[in-house]
């Protein structure tokens, strides 16, 4: 795993006794400008690990979520995005390291962090049986919120997620998308500091998956909730203000998803033209930077959209076809750990396909 | 790590009446689910009526003629106290697995991960299987005038009280055994060994005296004979009965020569009751 590093520009991977590894992530960590920085963080992660017998899940990772920030978690089936979720949730005890979510140790006062957390897992946890408003009701009595409220929250969760007009209706009568919108809005149901989502676009179709989207950056702007979430689809991660990677139980990367594509590299235009050669040279000469390749010439530019027409003007020869590359977070996601993020099936039995690799 | 701080330690007091407050109104949130489940499955309710009564029929009806020493007393009367005690204890088990169900759909996971306590958990899943048995067996004893068995308010009353004890103890057993139980699959095997012997081997279908020696035995270490025995003794205490049906269907269970005081046997079924509902607090809070 230390190969892929070595081109990395900062060295992000933290072991459990490195201090300097958490300011290497601050450093790193532009938190967005629009949000009120609180005093102490919503998450704060120092050093947490956890290992079943010899196979480490988790490698004592550092980070820390700002109150009010969408969070995610991208990395592959297996890779401690579970096992990390659920030490943060109180449900599993970590084997080292310390974590507070909502100013609260996560093993000390775990009542108190679970009053504050609202829960999202990936498996569906409503009772079919029950109405969507008797489920809240439910809820709304574990979570002790006071009696003259209940009321006021099931509709602003409903509203907040639209579904106010199946308030009545069983839940055995919903659709997957539906019943994952019910559980979101009954994870927000006690007003929560934090928003714990698990895979939450799991098994959803790519248009539900968008809505439910909406949903969750709505929460954020109208109710103030950090969302801390496990991804493995990339084009979710996007939306969220901060991105960490993780891959074997180790936070290889951790920024903001146009800070991650940049540490990939620049924006690259392909230029099939009539002669190749020529046009290289022409861009050559005016300071661009050009790779010939068999067919076509890649040319590197910081802003590659914006600079089409001038490489097209210095190249000077007839062009066949411009195709712009951003790099993605397939290509930040590669890069960091040297694979593609895939829904791993080979990978979904996790701690079981740690064992062939020695990463240790 | 100033933010550690937790509320002053004045209000404890203050804090600790809250907290019972809400342990209160979860546990009457959980009894209510149970309830609203329970009326909702129709085929549920039937198929908890359908069994007791193939039971009282077949027995009732097709044993009669090979029963021959009843003294005078209809079989179908003695066996009446033990058809309403099988479909409590049937019904009881039925709600209590209702926590694999949870397990297998989530439900249970989003009780779990909850910041109450689980004993107001079990609390009410305990109470909610003991509501709606003892509903189930009270309906049951619509069929007592059919039969021929003579009914009272107080004996109706008597036995709704023991209806009550005999389903908590029951469903505080079968929580016992479903937070046990991992998979839907392990629901038959419970089925198969545990709750069918349990009914036929604690005199709710035959007499218990004049057993062979091995059976007696059985049915003595069945904790269910001490539920089943006060219901009848009530049930058989306001029905004239012979002499000779009295003396061949006595009530009161017989350990070693000694027949145990009603008192004693309900004693023996609330201790039941204690040591499962210990037990199902034990299993419930092991995490998952």
């Amino acid at each position: 795993m230390t190969d892929n590093h070595d081109m990395t520009p900062h060295k992000s991977k933290v072991d459990s006794s490195s201090d300097d590894s958490k300011s290497t992530f601050s450093k790193n960590a532009s938190i967005p400008r629009n949000l009120v920085q609180d005093a102490t963080p919503a998450i704060d992660v120092r050093s947490i690990e956890k290992s079943y017998g010899e196979i480490q899940a988790v490698e004592g990772i550092s980070f820390q979520v700002a109150t009010g920030e969408v969070f995610a978690f991208l990395g592959p089936n297996g890779a401690g995005k579970t096992t990390t979720i659920r030490m943060l949730c109180t449900l599993t005890k970590p084997t080292g390291g310390s974590a507070t979510v909502g100013g609260f140790d996560v093993v000390k006062q775990p009542t108190a962090v679970r009053r504050r957390i609202g829960l999202v897992f990936q498996e569906p946890t409503l009772d079919q049986q029950l109405t969507a408003e008797e489920n809240l009701r439910f809820h709304a009595v574990l979570y002790r919120i006071p009696h003259e409220e209940v009321e006021t929250r099931i509709v602003q969760v409903l509203n907040l997620v639209d579904l106010q007009d199946r308030r009545k209706d069983l839940v055995s009568t919903f659709s997957g998308g539906m019943a994952r919108r019910l559980e979101i809005a009954r994870g927000m149901l006690h007003t929560p500091a934090v928003l714990f989502l698990d895979e939450p676009t799991i098994g959803l179709d790519p248009q539900t998956r968008a809505l439910m989207w909406q949903d969750v950056l709505r929460l954020r702007n109208e109710e103030g909730v950090t969302v801390f979430l496990t991804t493995h689809y990339m084009d979710e991660a996007e939306y969220a203000d901060r991105i960490a990677i993780i891959d074997h139980g180790s936070i290889v990367a951790l920024a903001t998803p146009d800070e991650l594509k940049k540490m990939v590299g620049s924006d690259t235009v392909e230029l099939t033209t009539s002669n190749n050669e020529l046009a290289a040279s022409n861009l050559e000469a005016k300071g661009f930077k050009v790779k010939i390749g068999e067919d076509n010439i890649v040319v590197f530019a910081e802003n590659g959209e914006q600079q089409v027409t001038s490489i097209i003007e210095t190249a000077e020869v007839p062009i066949q076809s411009v195709r712009v590359h951003r790099p993605n977070l397939d290509d930040v996601f590669l890069h960091f750990t040297g694979r593609q993020i895939r829904e791993g099936h080979n990978e979904r039995s996790f701690p079981m396909h740690f064992r062939g690799f020695g990463h240790r | 790590m100033s933010t550690l701080s937790v509320p002053a330690s004045q209000t404890r007091l203050v804090d600790e009446h809250i907290r019972l407050r809400f342990e209160l109104r979860t546990i009457a949130m959980v009894w209510q689910r149970e309830l609203i489940r329970f009326t909702r499955t129709k085929t549920r309710i039937l198929s908890g009526f359908i069994q007791p009564i193939l039971f009282l029929f077949v027995l009732g009806y097709g044993m009669t003629s090979l029963v021959g020493t009843t003294g005078g007393f209809d079989f179908k009367k003695f066996v009446f106290p033990g058809i309403v005690s099988m479909t409590v204890v049937t019904t009881a088990i039925f709600s209590a697995i209702s926590i694999v169900w949870d397990r297998e759909f989530g439900f249970l996971r989003e009780m779990l991960v909850a910041p109450v306590s689980r004993v107001s958990i079990v609390l009410g899943k305990a109470l909610g299987g003991t509501t709606i048995a003892t509903i189930q067996g009270t309906i049951m004893l619509a069929l007592a005038p059919l039969i021929g068995v003579h009914l009272t308010v107080i004996l109706v009353l008597e036995v709704i009280l023991l209806e009550a004890l005999m389903a908590f103890a029951l469903t505080m057993f079968g929580v016992f055994v479903a937070s046990r139980i991992q998979k839907m699959e392990g629901f038959q095997v419970v089925m198969q060994l545990v709750l069918f012997p349990m009914i036929f081997l604690s005199g709710a279908l035959f007499p218990l005296n004049g057993l062979p020696g091995w059976l007696a035995v059985i049915t003595r270490i069945n904790p269910l004979t001490y539920a089943v025995d006060p219901l009848r003794h009530v049930v058989f205490a306001i029905q004239n009965m012979p002499p000779a049906a009295a003396a061949r269907f006595a009530t009161g269970v017989t350990i070693f020569g000694y027949t145990l005081p009603l008192l004693g046997e309900i004693a023996i079924v609330v201790i039941f009751a204690l040591v499962f509902l210990a037990l199902a607090i034990a299993a419930f809070g092991k995490p998952d």
